[in-house]
């Protein structure tokens, strides 16, 4: 193994570390297809430089990126970066940018199961590749809302052409926004948690 | 707007894991554990990529070089993922390495919170007003 030994090890800065208060993690998933923006999402919004966690499959990740290149398709690690937000002393919150690929969630436990809910990023120019993902998401019963990245060059469209052309009930929010933009960004996971609200105010009303 | 178009899906009858038997046929990728080590039984803690870890002691001379590090990475609370980055390996590989650990009680893990069928709005307004602040 090429384990490197400790002294070269990188560590959290000092600032980034988290008070011995901590007590729990949430985490929120943020998916769509390559290059769609799930790391500029996570990048934007969290308070530590964006961190990559890996896992090792035994066979080859075929078909992995539809649009780059073969090397990608002989790789045997997936790699997933993820941010982190500290939401009071005792509570942080993770976010996790992850592939379309439902394979791709079995090499983490709990990825979506313990997750609050999801955003699903969307490009208008390539709409269909998040078909799938909000499917599954609907299947595992994973409330999510949709997050259009605001593509300069990316065709426009009103919320209720994209509502129809993607079939979501009218309580499902889907919102623009620009990923590289904090605010924006913010604005989507608070569109998210706002939506978790009042599927627990309804949950609780029954 | 032109098609594609997508179809709404329903939440399934049957809870989602795959069954053990389908793994070959469905192609799901199988994880290697990279850092062997203790785990004799099979048996891993139940850890998540967000349960966060705390060391609760030095590390002892008896430690191996991966331990060690990780111990001394975890002197404040640190999520499993984080430590997968910072070290460098895998997370299923960093999960071996903390069950030995906790068998140890070299380290003591905090559960993540996890979504619940009602999920908790005290918890949800928690999370809004942090990211309020943003």
């Amino acid at each position: 193994m090429d384990f490197k030994g400790s002294d070269t090890l990188p560590g959290p800065r000092t600032e980034d570390h988290l008070p011995h208060t901590a007590q729990a993690a949430v985490k929120i998933v943020i998916v769509g297809g390559f290059g769609v923006g799930k790391t500029t999402m996570v990048g934007s919004v969290s308070e530590i430089k964006p961190l990559t966690t890996e896992e090792t499959m035994t066979q080859a990740g075929i078909g992995i990126d539809d649009n780059y290149g073969s090397e990608s398709k002989t790789a045997t690690t997936v790699a997933m970066d993820f941010g982190r937000i500290s939401i009071t002393d005792q509570l942080v919150l993770y976010l996790f940018g992850t592939p379309g690929q439902e394979r791709f969630w079995f090499l983490w436990n709990g990825l979506f199961e313990g997750a609050l809910g999801a955003v699903v990023l969307v490009d208008t120019r390539r709409l269909e590749v998040s078909f799938d993902v909000m499917g599954r998401l609907e299947e595992r019963g994973v409330p999510f809302v949709v997050a259009v990245n605001s593509f300069p060059d990316a065709p426009r469209y009103p919320i209720s052409e994209l509502r129809a052309a993607l079939d979501l009930p009218e309580e499902v929010p889907i919102v623009e926004c620009d990923a590289r933009r904090r605010a924006s960004s913010r604005d989507v996971l608070m569109t998210l948690m706002r939506f978790l609200h009042s599927l627990a105010v309804m949950g609780s009303a029954r | 707007m032109t098609p594609p178009r997508r179809q709404r899906r329903y939440p399934q009858q049957e809870p989602l894991p795959p069954a053990p038997g389908k793994r070959g046929e469905e192609k799901n990728p199988e994880r290697l554990y990279v850092v062997a080590g203790a785990d004799e039984d099979g048996s891993r803690a139940a850890l998540d990529l967000v349960t966060l870890i705390v060391a609760r002691a030095e590390p002892p001379p008896s430690a191996t070089p991966e331990q060690a590090a990780l111990l001394r990475l975890c002197t404040s609370p640190l999520s499993v993922a984080e430590l997968s980055a910072y070290l460098n390996l895998p997370f299923s590989a960093v999960t071996v390495l903390i069950t030995e650990l906790l068998t140890a009680e070299l380290v003591q893990a905090r559960a993540p919170i996890v979504r619940q069928a009602v999920p908790d709005r005290s918890l949800l307004e928690a999370v809004m007003h942090g990211l309020q602040r943003l």
